[in-house]
């Protein structure tokens, strides 16, 4: 639809090449912003609804007069975070996305640089193979080994589970960053006396801090919203948001207020942070893409 | 800038002598810094890799059942010809995962299309829109599942309320044996079609005016402009997207198994490949049939991801 009108446009131009017909134009514009507000509201609604829900008491979401006006109460949050102990979940979730991202960054950077550097597709191949395996193809064996070595549940394995997605994700985004910057400025720190792994260190790295951050936060939010690992390989003590959030649910029947609590309470952090550093989501999940 | 001047550090630091020469380590590390530094990621996901999918392989031509460290049996092809011939539960779950994985893709690329085209040219409020097709996003799926539970909830749901405003009788869409699969590809269709949005639109930025202005000048209109000036030139992007999103679609587990639980829902209405072969081995395990399962899924993947990449091929040329 968005093309028809700008057909009537195009067709006024052909009229008067120096000035847009202002009615077709005007057009479009409405056109235009309703289809955007049409956007945005699908996007954003459910949240919003799964926000108030969360606001409601059990009582209030049953009662479907009250979809919009009731009284609203911190009951659910306060019940979720102390009762069920979500705080722990949240420090959990935190400390395996973030130490998995670390890890994965330290060796991830070095391993992309090679790679773009050197044009080593073959290798690069390798380590992407990782996001196209099925995640339980991997977990058997995991679980096998982790189980016999007593292991399960243990922070250490999670962490090295999550590694297995963030690696390859900044592997990926560091190459097509590497790709970009101009070969020329380690050149030139070499000829003044740098040895590569100098100019690499003083002059790459340097360069590079803002597409790290880029890979980095990706990795993290893509950590911090992993399931399929967590839910085999953590134990009590190690559980993550994602997989106490699934077993709110194995409740007889569903509270539902305290559910969409728990969902805002995962939800929320990661949100903020993507509000934070929206230009380097972007980028990351962009990158590489639109090279023929 | 930066970039003119490099760090202090790099330009009063000069070692003894040029690159790579002397028989120290550091000589030695710079000389062999490609491996040095490709080697240990490269090490840890193909330990991480190779290991279990090796030993996927060897476990699907085993009876391995109940608990991992049992002891097994070399049945051979058995666990494959169960599962090739098993029209119950595996050719089912093949169907749903192709369907789930094609209809979903094929609503993300026409509307993330249309609303690439959409933000294409500068408009205000644009930072709001941006927001927006952000958070869907970044939400984490699990959570995802739980809201539109709620929300598609047969009698308390948001969606049969506002059914009901116009008349419409409520639907039991994620209870329903027939509406189940369909309700959560318009929930992946929510969360990932953001994704679709910001791949095309950094294809459509990376776009020269220039043969769209000369259409324009030509007279043609904007439909024209579009199919056979934007979307060829687009094409590249477009199977990026598609490959790119596709692969993450085909083994969708987070969503289903948050909204349906085990096995796909007591029908296996949502049961699709990697729904099962969690279950064979996780809920049932069925270690050596799930592995079987597993090494068939991955074939399916990698014969789709080859044949969109020849098709790529094809494309750009």
């Amino acid at each position: 639809m968005t093309v028809m009108t700008d057909s009537a446009a195009t067709a006024a131009d052909n009229r008067r090449p120096r000035r847009r017909k202002p009615l077709a134009t005007r057009a479009y514009k409405v056109f235009r912003v309703a289809a955007l507000i049409l956007v945005v509201l699908f996007l954003l609604a459910p949240l919003f609804w799964m926000l108030l829900a969360s606001l409601k008491t059990n009582v209030d979401i049953y009662d479907t007069g009250k979809a919009f006006l009731f009284s609203p109460t911190i009951e659910n949050y306060a019940n979720v975070l102390q009762r069920n102990n979500y705080f722990v979940f949240v420090i959990n979730s935190f400390w395996v996305a973030f130490v998995s991202t670390a890890l994965s960054i330290v060796l991830g950077v070095p391993a992309a640089y090679a790679m773009s550097r050197f044009t080593m597709h073959r290798s690069a191949l390798v380590v992407l193979m990782a996001r196209v395996i099925p995640g339980v193809s991997l977990l058997v064996p995991w679980y096998y080994v982790f189980s016999n070595l007593r292991m399960v549940g243990k922070f250490e394995v999670l962490i090295l589970s999550h590694m297995f997605v963030a690696l390859p994700l900044i592997v990926y985004i560091m190459m097509s960053y590497f790709d970009s910057l101009p070969l020329e400025l380690e050149e030139s720190a070499e000829v003044d006396g740098l040895t590569p792994i100098g100019a690499f260190r003083l002059i790459t790295l340097p360069l590079s801090v803002s597409g790290i951050a880029t890979a980095g936060i990706l990795s993290f939010i893509f950590s911090w919203n992993n399931f399929m690992f967590a839910l085999v390989l953590s134990g009590a003590k190690t559980k993550t948001l994602p997989v106490a959030i699934f077993d709110f649910v194995s409740y007889a029947s569903i509270d539902w207020g305290g559910l969409m609590a728990a969902a805002t309470v995962v939800t929320i952090p990661i949100m903020i942070i993507a509000l934070f550093t929206q230009k380097y989501i972007v980028s990351g999940l962009t990158a590489g893409a639109t090279k023929g | 800038m930066s970039v003119l001047n490099p760090p202090r550090s790099a330009r009063t630091r000069r070692p003894g002598g040029p690159a790579g020469a002397g028989g120290s380590f550091s000589a030695w590390a710079n000389r062999h810094r490609k491996w040095l530094f490709a080697a240990p990621a490269m090490i840890f996901v193909g330990v991480l890799i190779v290991f279990p999918l090796a030993w996927t392989v060897y476990l699907s031509l085993t009876d391995s059942q109940g608990s991992v460290r049992a002891a097994t049996d070399f049945i051979g092809l058995q666990n494959y010809i169960t599962v090739l011939s098993d029209t119950e539960r595996f050719w089912p779950a093949v169907g749903r995962t192709l369907a789930f994985t094609g209809v979903a893709l094929a609503f993300e690329v026409v509307l993330g299309m249309g609303v690439a085209l959409l933000l294409w040219r500068p408009f205000r409020g644009e930072k709001w829109v941006r927001v927006a097709i952000l958070l869907p996003l970044v939400a984490t799926p699990v959570a995802v599942g739980m809201m539109w539970r709620l929300i598609f909830d047969p009698n308390i749901g948001f969606v049969n309320q506002l059914l009901g405003m116009v008349g419409i009788p409520p639907q039991p869409w994620l209870s329903g044996q027939d509406t189940a699969l369909g309700t959560t590809i318009f929930m992946d269709v929510w969360q990932w079609t953001p994704m679709v949005v910001l791949i095309l639109l950094a294809g459509l930025t990376s776009l020269s005016d220039e043969p769209d202005e000369a259409a324009r000048v030509d007279g043609a209109n904007a439909f024209q402009r579009f199919f056979f000036i934007t979307l060829p030139l687009m094409m590249p992007t477009v199977i990026v997207a598609i490959l790119l999103r596709g692969i993450d679609a085909l083994k969708t587990f987070d969503i289903l198994y948050a909204t349906k639980g085990k096995g796909g829902g007591s029908f296996h209405e949502v049961e699709t490949l990697n729904v099962y072969a969690y279950g064979l081995s996780f809920d049932y395990n069925q270690y050596g049939l799930s592995s079987a399962v597993l090494i068939l899924f991955f074939m399916i993947i990698i014969g789709s991801m080859w044949l969109l990449t020849m098709r790529r091929k094809a494309v750009s040329k």
